[in-house]
């Protein structure tokens, strides 16, 4: 009985295979042309990049649920760890500590590179955010930051605010039309606006579930 | 041959090693290491594939901030498997 079991497994494994390979092979042609409706829509999008276009634009629903998710996950870890064990920076070796002050202030330049480029080129709030969080695991490496494990109210402010501006402009252009459809003269300024505050919030939230790690190990 | 059919066929190597190795290596810490080798390749291979996007957010979120906190995490157990080291 007990040698059975995995042949079993293999072959229903294999079953499954071979109906998901002929459902695949089975489906029809793409009913809609995506990147032509993109291409046709782009100037009215706001934005000159094809990608942010989507991202922000078209689908920027999907963005908003991704920025709630993000928060969530954050959250779920701030449960979990002890506040009372909040330790301070512990301070490393002082080469990386320089190294770690002289390129901080370059990621964020960085970032906020990104974050421009991203209307007419690859970049935009994801890169540029995870740019930032980059900066601040860092700085923890080196000594320089303490845990976040109980956040304050100004960090708490600016983990929240992507999505809190985001909800806030969807909501703002309700009046106008459907959920998240901007009017075209504003798009470009509005989908700039959210992008900044979601390049904080997501930096913050991905260093964020770093930092929170109590434990101070040089 | 081509120079940059050598160098794709090259990178499909080399990706598939480093995803056996990461999965089947006994020590974690390697297979944190090895993860992290697999997300720059993959990256690479996003921007081979003309999708420069998803190439940034491979490298900055696949690559180094998953590797962070995994390699945090190997940290953590290490720490708990062995207490006073």
């Amino acid at each position: 009985m007990k040698r059975a079991l995995p042949v079993v497994i293999v072959a229903l494994a294999a079953l499954l295979g071979a109906a998901l390979a002929a459902a695949m092979l089975d489906l029809p042609p793409h009913a809609v042309r995506l990147p032509g409706a993109v291409a046709a829509n782009l100037a009215a999008s706001g934005v000159a990049h094809p990608i942010t276009a989507v991202l922000l634009n078209f689908r920027g629903y999907d963005t908003l649920l991704e920025i709630a998710v993000l928060l969530l996950a954050l959250f779920g870890v701030l449960a979990l760890v002890k506040p009372h064990a909040a330790g301070a920076a512990h301070p490393a070796h002082p080469l990386l500590q320089t190294l770690a002050r002289l390129l901080a202030p370059l990621m964020v330049l960085v970032a906020g590179y990104l974050l421009w480029i991203g209307a007419s080129a690859p970049g935009g709030a994801f890169q540029a955010g995870a740019v930032l969080a980059a900066a601040g695991v860092l700085l923890r490496l080196a000594g320089l930051l303490p845990t976040w494990a109980a956040p304050n109210l100004l960090l708490r402010v600016g983990l929240a605010l992507g999505l809190l501006v985001f909800v806030a402009v969807a909501a703002a252009v309700l009046g106008h039309a459907t959920l998240l459809t901007y009017p075209p003269a504003l798009a470009g300024g509005l989908i700039l606006v959210i992008e900044a505050s979601l390049t904080l919030s997501i930096g913050l939230i991905l260093a964020a579930l770093y930092l929170a790690s109590t434990e101070v190990r040089p | 041959m081509s120079a940059t059919l050598a160098f794709d066929l090259l990178l499909i190597v080399a990706l598939v090693w480093s995803a056996a190795r990461a999965l089947t290596v006994a020590d974690l810490f390697r297979g944190v290491v090895l993860l992290i080798v697999f997300g720059l390749l993959m990256a690479l291979a996003w921007a081979r594939l003309g999708a420069p996007d998803i190439a940034l957010a491979e490298a900055a979120i696949g690559a180094g901030l998953t590797g962070a906190l995994l390699l945090d995490a190997v940290g953590h157990l290490r720490a708990k498997r062995e207490p006073g080291a």
